[in-house]
């Protein structure tokens, strides 16, 4: 099956007066219909940044694309206008931004902003599209819609926002939908809820997602592939097993290391005795990232290779097909290594 | 009675939300906030957690007093704070800190954040030169996890997840008695949550500092919360030690809660099964009873 979204070496740049920031380095990675990745990573290692630069709403300047493609359907995005761009955006890809209260527009109802894209990609009635925003704040679970439907942003709880936001992603039955945390301000109950849809969704429409969350649980519960990023590069790809079980990156055993644990009894008051898990060090200054691989840094099983040249993200050995690493170092042995 | 002071104690607090016409006349009024009692002792912390838009951070702003309730009371450290005005507050606000949700709205886009986290040392006396400031806040930015030079940097500059850690490090520089969190660490990655997470333990047992935790992750609220109280459409459904509220959880509502939380890992996550729980708004006569010692549920 050909690719839905390819993305072939996307590098993103912010030039600012204090240097230019490495945001996004050679991103690459195929996304096929109805498949749903989900990626992962350190806050500021370009997850969001590479997905905004693919759908033209960086600022430029201080932002620019410095290479790269993202073939969506076989065109590439990053080289159409903006009119192309802007039909398909809220069209045939619906996003769900991280930021509902800057996303939305404080001086509209909520109702008119499901609207308006009903109305330009949909080429819906006033009340045509009417109605579908009320069904849809139905599904995404927000009680007495008739009357919410009028509401304007700030009479939203965050949860409320949210759900608006992942109404008007969903509004026009996008061929890709990419969501920027979009259950992470929600309780887990309604977030279970919104899952379902989302799988639902997916299964009726082959509706392929790229959902950016810090949630492994959610990663555990609705992702194909998982990507893991760190100082603007993927430092491991593969099926979502896969990763949970044969970690293959020392930053993504890292991440899993640091969760607390679910089967541990709860001990209140002893709280100080315990602590999570943490990475040690800092996380890299994008401006002048480590010359090899970002994570050396902080990596106990680091090589002398991984502090000098950048690793080339590659299937890791004795993995599962697809399963990709970039790592000079073999986690497997290292962590036998310190092990005994 | 308890023997130590409350650093908080909320009583019957009422928010509402109306909407008028034109004419004035009430159309619609939102109970965000009905009718919620709570104590926090000092060095203790509650978790808030429940339903989006049940009134977890309505809560939150009234007991900081950046909005007025409808009714009820708020006594912070045994005084009634409940309707000191901007001058009376100030020295309470220096002793209660916030943390918020949105760490995009809490920044002030056109103030270096290095002086954002040094303003409340400023405005509350607490250094007076600047390079003891400065210095403050070199180890402030250490401690929350960022490198002291992206002092001098802007907010823009950062991710969601850096702002945030400069919003938790504005927050301690005062070393308050009280941190009202709502939702700290939901946009930080895992590693940074952790790291969050440690610091807020480490600061409570040097600092004797509690926390009002407003959360949705209910895994971390397990792990850092001594009680935890579950709220519902403005009302706390129940309120116990963790060790209770997990174990032997009482409300229909909470049992769909805790059965709803996401297991990292897939094959356990897709098999885990889920209690649905159709919410219905508590009868308005409905009150909290101890059904075990500390374990209370509204009936
Ligand atoms: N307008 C901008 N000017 C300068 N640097 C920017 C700008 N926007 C983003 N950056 C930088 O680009 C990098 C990537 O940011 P991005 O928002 O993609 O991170 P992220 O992985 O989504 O993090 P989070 O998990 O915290 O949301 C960061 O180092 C950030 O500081
Ligand atoms: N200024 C306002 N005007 C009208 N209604 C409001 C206002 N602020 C909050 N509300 C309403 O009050 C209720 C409680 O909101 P609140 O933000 O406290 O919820 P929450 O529990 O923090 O939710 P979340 O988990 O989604 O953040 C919601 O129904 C919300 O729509
Ligand atoms: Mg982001
Ligand atoms: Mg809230």
């Amino acid at each position: 099956m050909a690719p839905l979204l390819q993305v072939k070496d996307l590098t993103v740049r912010f030039d600012t007066a204090d240097g230019t920031v490495q945001a996004v380095s050679g991103v690459s990675y195929d996304l096929a219909p109805g498949e749903t990745l989900a990626v992962v990573g350190e806050s500021g290692s370009g997850k969001s940044v590479h997905v905004l630069a693919m759908l033209g709403l960086i600022p430029k300047p201080p932002g620019r694309i410095a290479g790269g493609q993202a073939l969506f359907e076989g065109r590439d995005l990053l080289a159409m206008s903006e009119r192309e761009l802007r039909s398909l955006r809220g069209g045939a890809i619906g996003m769900i931004f991280q930021d509902p209260m800057s996303a939305l527009n404080p001086v509209l109802s909520v109702g008119y902003q499901i609207t308006e894209s009903l109305r330009t990609h949909m080429k819906l009635s006033k009340k045509a599209a009417m109605a579908r925003a009320v069904e849809l704040l139905d599904l995404v679970g927000i009680s007495e819609p008739q009357r919410r439907v009028v509401h304007y942003p700030h009479q939203f709880s965050g949860g409320m926002r949210q759900r608006a936001m992942i109404a008007i992603g969903i509004a026009c039955e996008p061929r890709l939908l990419i969501a920027d945390e979009p259950t992470t301000a929600l309780d887990v109950t309604v977030q279970a809820q919104i899952l379902d849809l989302v799988r639902r969704l997916r299964k009726q429409l082959g509706m392929a997602m790229i959902w950016i969350t810090h949630d492994m649980g959610v990663v555990a519960g609705i992702a194909d592939t998982v990507q893991v990023m760190y100082g603007g590069r993927v430092q491991e790809r593969g099926p979502a097993r896969q990763v949970f079980r044969d970690t293959r990156s020392a930053y993504t055993w890292g991440l899993l290391q640091s969760l607390p644990d679910h089967d541990a009894p709860p001990s209140a008051g002893v709280a100080s005795a315990r602590r999570l898990v943490q990475i040690p060090g800092y996380p890299p200054d994008m401006m002048n990232p480590p010359p090899g691989d970002p994570f050396a840094p902080r990596n106990p099983f680091a090589t002398e290779r991984c502090h000098s040249e950048v690793p080339p993200l590659v299937q890791a050995p004795g993995a599962s097909p697809g399963h990709m690493v970039a790592a000079w170092y073999d986690l497997r042995t290292a962590r036998a290594g310190a092990a005994a | 009675m308890n023997a130590v002071t409350p650093v908080l104690e909320v009583d019957e607090l009422v928010r509402h939300f109306t909407t008028k016409d034109f004419l004035g006349r009430e159309v619609h009024r939102v109970r965000a906030v009905d009718g919620v009692s709570f104590t926090v002792a000092p060095g203790e912390t509650l978790g808030l957690v429940g339903e989006s838009g049940s009134g977890k951070s309505t809560t939150g702003r009234l007991v900081l007093r950046l909005d007025d309730p409808t009714e009820g009371r708020i006594r912070f450290e045994g005084q009634d704070i409940t309707h000191l005005n901007a001058a009376q507050l100030l020295a309470v606000r220096r002793k209660m800190q916030v943390v918020f949700q949105d760490p995009f709205s809490s920044l002030n886009p056109r103030m270096r954040v290095g002086d954002a986290v040094a303003e409340p040392l400023k405005s509350h006396r607490i250094l007076k030169t600047a390079a003891e400031r400065h210095e403050r806040v070199a180890q402030l930015f250490q401690r929350v996890g960022l490198d002291p030079r992206f002092a001098e940097r802007f907010p823009h500059q950062f991710s969601g997840g850096q702002r945030q850690r400069i919003g938790i490090a504005r927050a301690l520089a005062v070393s308050p008695r009280l941190i009202v969190a709502d939702e700290p660490i939901t946009a930080l990655d895992v590693s940074i949550q952790a790291q969050i997470v440690n610091l807020f333990m480490d600061l409570q047992q040097e600092l004797g500092m509690a926390y009002l935790f407003i959360a949705h992750d209910l895994a971390m609220v397990r792990f850092l919360c001594h009680r935890v109280a579950v709220m519902l459409r403005g009302r706390i459904v129940e309120m116990a030690t963790t060790e209770q509220l997990f174990a032997h959880p009482r409300h229909p509502y909470t049992q769909a809660l805790i059965s709803a939380m996401p297991i990292p890992d897939p094959d356990r996550e897709l098999a885990r099964q889920r209690i649905f729980y159709e919410a219905v708004t508590p009868p308005r006569e409905a009150r909290l009873a101890e059904v075990e010692k500390g374990h209370w549920v509204l009936a």
